[in-house]
């Protein structure tokens, strides 16, 4: 965290995860016309900058709690690839054995916390977590992944009240991609001032209006940095844009809700081809092919794996 | 139920001892929730608990039940045991998001990957004008969902033993209590001990017919079935103690028994637990065996505070006998309990504030 920020290594690990989530993500769209992939997909392209950039400045065993668009906060985490497709597909070697699906992406290993489709909900989650890291002393973190229609839901106010008065170790981290579902933000909120509305509470904020990655990891690094010291929870608003549609593998600026001008403005700032371009090209085409094969191993691995056995269906209602 | 260290304890002095138990056993037990760590202490069910174990473990919350309750989950995902208190059950309806969508379903949607063992303690309230919105029995509503477990003891022997099962629990358990109950005294062990959960307790013996009763209303049954001795009439009285996991062999194999069936629940008979119940028994006995089956629990409205209305409103001992009575005898209205007998001289009704 205190190496040089323009460091060819640091590039490097950015990219890799930036195209690795881009990649996962365009591959899925690719084969979920076939319906082997039995969920819905919420696919993160255009949003991989937020997750890598977070999630580049946390240590292994810190956690990340995201949204039901899991799949970048996931992998920017380190969570196996193998079996989020393996998930996707319904089978048993799925991360959560084919009970979950796209939406309830889990890796406990990598300190993944499950996803929730119910928007907020793992917002207090995060913060009771981060609660328990706290009487842990051992200085880890939690991180909370929220889109600004996760900012509307009572939860949010709640958990930051709480988070601020405990001092807890968690960052709270809200994608503004300016549309829930199809409404937009103008339909929603009053004002803009969602950094105010947050300080308020006692909680440092900072807004990074452009998706840089190296700045939300720049920003991060730093709140993270003290918040294992003990001053308490942070918040980042980072603007971003979801270029397909909210759910599924397509697009759909036909649709009326939204102009695909704002498409073509984010796309001028894309993450992955402005870092990608920092990189000596004979090192990206070999970050590139290893991306490809191992996602055309963990689709192999996927499409190969055992369905879940019929029994099951009634294991893990009740903890054992 | 007794050994040589039990004491007589009242309900709420076993559920706070049950709590400083665990808590002294197991440094990841915590309570939290509003007014847990103030001077009325929940009834005294709390109290001495932050003296004994500090602001770390036992603290009060912000009026945020919903956020309250994912922080319960969250810290028990990782690795932590809250205890999260309900002054009132009619709150949990503030927490259904978490208690549904996620407390409940966490273990099976994450392929066993998390396990959330958490206690959700809540109070039922009546009499002293609780009025709508502080004396429902909500429990069935719970009971709907796969993942969370159900208890509601009705004395203080299960109280303790159940609240330690409770905690020890890898689930959520939504723990219902009814504030008339508080008071109540049984012989209770000093040591900590479980009740295992999903076993119900035969508390009477008879041959005449089968009375479940649910959370308080055991109790009222308890009275019911002593009424009805002055008419000849035995009555099996079951406890269920836990409504998550059922004990419905227990229930059928009386049933089946005694040829008759009345379940009184201190809740809404609509889509609740004595529905339930008489499902179950209506399955098995389908085909083999006629049981007669009925089943009493609030009226079918808000619960009002002025007196005789909610006099009319709950089932009551005189109520139940002579339901009972005429579910024996084949008629209705051909004796009722003398009312001065029918009241329930060790359940006081609580005097207000609150």
């Amino acid at each position: 965290m205190t190496k040089n920020p323009s460091s060819p290594d640091r590039f490097a690990r950015l990219y890799q995860k930036l195209q690795l989530i881009r990649r996962v993500e365009e591959e899925i769209a690719r084969i979920y016309p076939s319906d082997k992939i039995k969920s819905p997909v919420h696919l993160s392209i255009g949003q991989e900058a937020v997750s890598v950039g977070v999630c580049d400045t946390l240590r292994p065993d810190d956690v990340v709690a995201p949204t039901y668009r899991c799949h970048a906060a996931y992998l920017a985490k380190g969570g196996n690839l193998n079996g989020m497709m393996a998930e996707l597909f319904g089978k048993g070697a799925g991360s959560a054995g084919g009970k979950g699906g796209s939406m309830h992406l889990i890796d406990a290993a990598n300190h993944v916390l499950g996803a929730s489709a119910v928007v907020g909900t793992t917002i207090p989650i995060a913060v009771g977590y981060s609660l328990a890291l706290k009487r842990e002393g051992k200085g880890r973190v939690a991180v909370v992944f929220f889109g600004d229609g996760g900012t509307e839901e009572g939860v949010f106010s709640e958990s930051l009240n709480f988070a601020a008065l405990h001092k807890l170790p968690v960052l709270f981290v809200c994608e503004n991609n300016f549309y829930a579902i199809h409404t937009p933000i103008e339909k929603r909120w009053a004002t803009r001032r969602l950094c105010e509305r947050v300080e308020t509470y006692g909680i440092p904020t900072n807004l990074i209006d452009d998706s840089d990655v190296l700045e939300i990891r720049r920003a991060s690094a730093w709140r993270i940095e003290a918040m294992r010291s003990g001053k308490g929870p942070a918040f980042l608003e980072v603007h971003t844009y979801r270029w397909k549609e909210h759910v599924g593998p397509g697009q759909d600026y036909d649709a009326g809700y939204r102009n695909i001008e704002e498409l073509r403005k984010w796309q001028e700032r894309d993450q992955v081809a402005l870092i990608g371009a920092k990189l000596d090209p004979a090192l990206r085409r070999k970050i590139d092919a290893e991306i490809d094969a191992s996602i055309a191993d963990a689709v192999n691995f996927a499409e190969n794996a055992a369905w879940p056995a019929h029994e099951e269906l009634l294991r893990h209602v009740f903890a054992e | 139920m007794s050994s040589p260290n039990s004491r007589l304890l009242r309900y709420v002095d076993a559920l706070r001892e049950a709590v400083d138990q665990e808590m002294e056993r197991d440094s990841q037990v915590f309570l939290f929730g509003l007014d847990v760590d103030d001077h009325k202490a929940i009834q005294g069910s709390t109290r001495g608990l932050l003296e004994k174990f500090g602001p770390q473990r036992v603290f009060n919350t912000p009026l945020s039940e919903d956020a309250m309750t994912g922080v319960a989950i969250g810290a028990a995902m990782a690795g932590m045991r809250p205890i999260h208190v309900h002054i009132r059950m009619d709150f949990l309806m503030l927490c259904m998001n978490q208690l549904v969508n996620m407390a409940a379903k966490a273990h099976y949607m994450y392929g066993g990957a998390v396990r959330v063992p958490m206690v959700v303690r809540s109070m039922i309230g009546k009499s002293w004008g609780q009025g709508a919105q502080h004396s429902q029995g909500l429990h069935a509503m719970f009971m709907h969902v796969p993942g969370l477990k159900v208890i509601a003891p009705s004395n203080a022997y299960d109280a303790k033993g159940c609240m330690i099962a409770a905690i020890r629990d890898d689930n959520p358990v939504i723990f219902v209590e009814h504030r008339l109950l508080y008071p109540l005294e049984a012989y209770v062990p000093e040591e900590p001990y479980t009740v295992q959960l999903g076993r119900a307790r035969t508390c009477t013996r008879g041959d005449d017919i089968t009375i479940v009763g649910i959370s308080n209303m055991l109790v009222e049954c308890l009275r019911a079935q002593e009424l009805l001795l002055d008419a000849g009439i035995h009555a099996e009285v079951i406890d269920p103690i836990s409504l998550v996991p059922l004990d419905t062999e227990t229930i059928v194999n009386s049933a089946a028994r005694t040829g008759r069936l009345l379940v009184v629940d201190n809740a809404w008979t609509n889509c609740g637990a004595s529905a339930e119940i008489l499902a179950r028994v209506a399955e098995f006995a389908n085909g083999r065996q006629m049981i007669q089956m009925s089943r009493m629990g609030f009226a079918p409205t808000t619960c009002p505070p002025s007196p005789p209305l909610e006099h009319e409103y709950y089932p009551n001992p005189a109520k139940i006998a002579a339901k009972a009575y005429a579910m024996v005898r084949g008629e209705t209205g051909g004796w009722t309990p003398d009312p001065e007998r029918a009241a329930l001289s060790y359940q006081l009704q609580f005097r207000g504030p609150f």
